[in-house]
């Protein structure tokens, strides 16, 4: 069987999409090699979602796609296409902070902040699925977020007491 | 990045094309052509083909190549009758990683040796065939201890794969001339007549893995990784044990297979057979029917000690299980 050609063409370059992002559809024209988190920052004005090592291994980029937390960095802006992206924009608001934010800030959780957000949709998912509030359930839940700063034991108590007080 | 092109693929036919690379988590693939270690001209997304479901089949388990670890691993029927397999996944990784991570790309990953995965291009023959190896005379810790064909010695970086291995997992493929299926150890160590040290597995292009089987219940093992550190690490070693029992508690059937130590994940040929009959308490009985097969290991300069890790974590796997 002869494949050449067999699929139509895709899509090459440059080309427009549309995202949903934080219950909004928002186009752009976005480049196949461009990451969601790339397009989050540069082409949204999101830029709450932070870069850091850009490979997948320090979590700074978490958003939640379809309500699970995922890497952005990892994922190319174009296959984030028909999925709900909820970024740290969607947490809390200026005059009020969702109850995990105010708890960082209660239990100093964070130093530098460059971590905070993508420890914050880490933790936002574990309280709405597992809810464990366990020590070794909240280690586990945030593994994947480093901190440069080291406040993990603050981070840790801060997400404990958001399930605690959740009970 | 070099441009490529993308495409979602509407049917399996579309995957079929061998001139289109397949993306699906895009975990490790979007890594390597972020440092150009992979750079293929064309992208399918295969990810609308419907490959997830996760179904019983007869006593064993059908897994669809593209269910996502997270959604293998949360599986109360997995967690109860296939537990190896939930505690590899569990120790895989991160939970982002193992809600983005399919079953079937997590063994089409690519190995971390750390020449491979430099930055800067390095001699590297599964990177391209015939530069050499940085490895053989620079840092050799992560590669493999006991022989494997070919000039390549990197290990398989997959913990879920270790666990397959041990529960004798068959890994169903599609490409255009049909379907196949083949046991995961032979999926996984390719014989290398080609001198194709860059090849992960039998996997044809064109052809796609489908499905994970697993054959029948497993209740009884155990998955012991060593690494680093404690969590988000891969292993240094790690080994999977899944025992059948018999009515006095010893070991009547044993299923070991090891990661770390081998091109792929590594069973001892001759320990399944001589485990029979011991006691899983009987550390010193364990050691001495896997040591005939652990004679085999040829370590290099800076990776002697994983042999014997290798042996302990065995040990250590079989007694828990």
């Amino acid at each position: 069987m002869n494949y050449a050609g067999a699929m139509p063409a895709g899509k090459r370059s440059t080309s427009t999409g549309c995202w949903s992002v934080n219950g909004t559809s928002l186009e752009a024209s976005c480049d196949v090699r461009r990451s969601l988190l790339d397009l989050l920052r540069e082409d949204f004005g999101l830029s709450g979602t932070k870069k850091g090592c850009d490979r997948g291994e320090c979590g700074a980029c978490t958003v939640h796609l379809d309500g699970r937390p995922v890497l952005s960095c990892l994922m190319p802006a174009v296959m984030a296409e028909h999925h709900e992206i909820t970024t740290i924009e969607a947490i809390g608001s200026e005059d009020e902070l969702h109850p995990l934010q105010a708890a960082f800030v209660e239990h100093d959780a964070l130093q530098c902040g460059f971590c905070t957000s993508g420890q914050i949709m880490s933790a936002l998912a574990f309280l709405q699925r597992d809810a464990g509030g366990g020590a070794a359930d909240v280690r586990a839940a945030m593994s994947g977020n480093l901190c440069r700063c080291g406040a993990y034991q603050q981070i840790r108590a801060a997400v404990a007491s958001v399930g605690a007080s959740r009970g | 990045m070099r441009v490529f092109e993308y495409r979602r693929a509407c049917t399996l036919q579309d995957a079929f094309d061998p001139a289109w690379t397949p993306i699906a988590g895009a975990t490790d693939l979007y890594n390597l052509m972020k440092d150009r270690i992979a750079e293929p001209g064309r992208v399918v997304d295969i990810r609308g083909l419907g490959l997830s479901a996760i179904e019983p089949d007869g006593d064993g388990l059908r897994i669809g190549a593209l269910a996502t670890l997270a959604q293998v691993a949360g599986r109360p029927d997995v967690a109860k009758r296939w537990p190896v397999l939930a505690e590899a996944i569990a120790a895989s990784a991160s939970p982002q990683l193992r809600n983005m991570a399919t079953v079937g790309g997590n063994l089409l990953q690519q190995t971390r040796c750390p020449y491979y995965r430099a930055e800067t291009l390095l001699p590297c023959h599964r990177r391209r065939p015939g530069s050499g190896c940085s490895a053989a005379s620079g840092d050799d810790r992560s590669l493999a201890v006991f022989p494997t064909e070919g000039p390549c010695l990197a290990t398989h970086p997959s913990d879920p794969a270790v666990a397959l291995a041990a529960l004798d997992a068959v890994v169903e493929i599609a490409g255009p001339a049909g379907r196949r299926s083949l046991a995961l150890a032979d999926f996984l160590r390719p014989p290398d007549p080609l001198g194709e040290p860059q090849r992960l597995s039998v996997l044809e292009r064109g052809e796609l893995v489908v499905a994970l089987v697993l054959p029948h219940a497993s209740p009884h093992s155990a998955y012991v990784k060593v690494r680093d550190r404690w969590s988000y690490e891969f292993a240094v070693v790690s080994a999977a044990a899944v025992v059948e029992h018999d009515a006095d508690g010893r070991i009547g059937a044993a299923r070991v297979a090891l990661g770390g130590v081998a091109a792929g994940p590594w069973r001892p040929p001759r320990a399944e057979p001589a485990l029979a009959g011991s006691d899983p308490g009987d550390a010193a009985a364990l050691r001495a029917a896997l040591e005939p097969d652990f004679a085999a290991a040829r370590p290099g300069r800076h990776n002697a000690f994983k042999v014997e890790l290798a042996m302990r974590a065995a040990i250590d796997a079989l007694g828990r299980a």
